[in-house]
């Protein structure tokens, strides 16, 4: 019976940790260097001239991430001219999901005519940090002198497959509000979505 | 398959007394909430006398429900109660459910009313961890 006991509480830890940590509004965003699709290493230090950032945690199998490809696109269209340029970060072991190797990552990038970086996070590590439970997530950064503050963090619209007649561009709003020198009215969403695939231990 | 509100949600679990719920909440474009529903159609075949009740909200959107999720649950022969919530907004419904939810599925809650239990699991299971969790938790 101890044992069982044991197991739950186990389990329950396992259950809850990840939703637990992470960066959220406020918080200070330590940089990083991933390996993007094109072989090169990228940083949000390499992108000199913008103003903030839209960081995209996706993936190339989740559905619904795949539903919203199109529009992370177009997010990265309109605002990379305007100083926020679209990150995208692939979550998944490519060993607990095949279809999200490197390879077939670049093979999307090319696909989908990719105009930003898809970074491969090999150890897992900054979507842990990030705490970004499941693809997609976003997280709006505005660049400032104490660093790159989270501004946003959520769903990029609440309408995965066109059929809320009350829509919100969530991360478009937020976006627009940073450029016109405001907070974002509506800074933290919640979307369903799929569970980030995380190596076997 | 019918639509389900927020408040029937509500007092169906509330008015539950000694049941335990076992609400999985999945969707059919979900492949690890796919592959973890036999077990919980197994878990309530093998308490079909105890007061467990395994109810299954699908996340998929409601537009889906009559060409994707009826279909399914068809093919797939469920024999547990099969929802799709209402409420469009899915913000709305995930904070109502349990505001530790990120969103993610699968993603089940298991509710006992008269033992003060609200619990919810993110995360996917194998049958025994199911069981363990809801039969003779203590």
């Amino acid at each position: 019976m101890k044992k069982v006991v044991m197991s739950c509480i186990l389990l329950l830890a396992i259950c809850m940790k990840l939703s637990a940590q992470g960066y959220t509004v406020g918080s200070v965003v330590e940089d990083f260097r991933l390996k993007n699709v094109d072989e090169k290493m990228v940083s949000l230090a390499d992108f000199k001239s913008a103003k903030g950032f839209i960081v995209v945690f996706t993936c190339n199998t989740c559905p619904v991430a795949k539903d919203y490809e199109n529009r992370i696109i177009a997010l990265n269209d309109e605002y990379a001219a305007k100083g926020y340029p679209v990150i995208a970060i692939n979550t998944n072991d490519p060993v607990a999901s095949p279809g999200d190797s490197f390879v077939k990552m670049q093979e999307r990038a090319k696909e989908k005519n990719f105009k930003f970086p898809y970074l491969v996070d090999s150890d897992q590590q900054l979507t842990k940090r990030f705490g970004a439970a499941h693809t997609p997530t976003v997280y709006v950064l505005a660049k400032t002198g104490k660093g790159n503050v989270v501004e946003y963090t959520g769903a990029i619209d609440n309408d995965q497959d066109g059929s809320n007649p009350s829509k919100s561009t969530f991360v478009k709003n937020a976006v627009n509000e940073l450029i016109n020198g405001k907070k974002p009215s509506v800074s933290k969403t919640k979307a369903v979505g799929c569970t980030v695939k995380w190596k076997k231990a | 398959m019918k639509l389900l509100s927020l408040a029937d949600f509500d007092q169906r679990l509330a008015n539950g007394k000694d049941t335990t719920f076992v609400v999985n909440f999945w969707a059919t474009w979900c492949a690890p909430c796919v592959d973890e529903l036999p077990h919980f159609e197994r878990l309530q075949a093998e308490n079909s006398s105890s007061p467990l009740k395994v109810i299954l909200v699908s996340v998929d959107s409601k537009s889906k429900l009559s060409k994707v999720v009826d279909p399914f649950v068809k093919t797939h022969r469920l024999k547990s109660e099969v929802y799709i919530f209402e409420e469009p907004d899915q913000q709305k419904f995930i904070d109502h459910v349990d505001k530790r939810w990120s969103g993610s599925v699968p993603a089940t809650l298991v509710v006992n009313t008269s033992a003060s239990r609200h619990d919810f699991y993110e995360c996917e299971f194998s049958f025994e961890k199911l069981k363990s969790l809801t039969i003779n938790p203590n």
